[in-house]
């Protein structure tokens, strides 16, 4: 393609589509749309993480568990502290 | 004196909201301007200015206070735009009702036949994305070649090439419909 071409293909473009005005701008506020963006998208997040340090149900009963028989049998304590 | 502008971003590159809205308030026309002139249509652009700033909010922390806050935003609105034209199905795009409804000073040559503008702007929109971004800002926006090449990430050399690359690609597309520009 060379020079000529190149101008011509350009100003062809020009024709099929031609600039934006530079004043263009939003038909509306869009700060509440950004806000609303933030929020429906950082909360999950943040819900995911506290939810992450939850534990589910069977590890509170193994924990309490582990705290009654530590409670019952305190003897038993050092013997399991050395296996750990 | 600081430069309260300084402040502001420093603030905002800790994760202040008051900031964020105030950086958004001055740079909104700028990156919804960019965004448009990309995509073309006004309901996309607005959605994709709220979408930029929303990646520029989670980027926050990795915004360097002492760089100029809007070619930063400029380049990030770029990427959220490829992304919307890469989702996007060629033919769907630039149709006559998208055409019709943008804001635009008068095209350069009214010479030039209403159907072959049309074809031209349809073989445009079937150009792979990133060749399409460099082009329509260089050839169409005329913006020059270094804001080109910083919005999208890549050096000079790339842009221009990017742009030779759309051109050639379009030309040898209008000239299998007929057309020899």
């Amino acid at each position: 393609m060379n020079a000529h071409d190149e101008d011509r293909i350009k100003e062809l473009l020009k024709s099929a589509l031609p600039p934006v005005e530079p004043g263009a701008e939003p038909s509306r506020d869009l700060w509440p749309a950004v806000l609303r963006c933030l929020d429906a998208r950082i909360a999950p997040t943040r819900a995911a993480s506290a939810s992450s340090l939850s534990l589910p149900w069977f590890d509170w009963a193994l924990i309490a568990g582990l705290v009654l028989f530590a409670a019952s049998f305190p003897a038993t304590i050092p013997v399991f502290l050395y296996y750990l | 004196m600081p430069d309260p502008s300084s402040n502001v971003l420093d603030q905002f590159r800790q994760g202040d909201i008051g900031a964020f809205e105030l950086l958004f308030r001055k740079h909104r026309r700028a990156v919804y301007g960019w965004i448009l002139r990309i995509v073309r249509d006004h309901a996309a652009a607005e959605d994709l200015t709220v979408e930029s700033f929303w990646r520029i909010h989670c980027a926050h922390a990795r915004f360097q206070p002492a760089r100029p806050f809007e070619p930063w935003a400029r380049r990030i609105a770029t990427r959220a735009a490829l992304d919307w034209l890469r989702a996007r199905r060629p033919e769907g795009a630039l149709t006559e009702r998208v055409m019709a409804d943008l804001p635009s000073v008068p095209a350069g040559n009214p010479g030039v036949a209403a159907e072959i503008r049309l074809k031209t702007a349809q073989a445009f929109a079937r150009l792979p994305p990133r060749l399409r971004i460099a082009a329509v800002l260089s050839v169409v926006e005329e913006q020059p070649h270094k804001e080109v090449a910083t919005a999208l990430g890549i050096s000079v050399t790339a842009a221009k090439l990017r742009v030779f690359r759309a051109l050639r690609l379009l030309r040898k597309d209008l000239q299998q419909q007929g057309i020899t520009p």
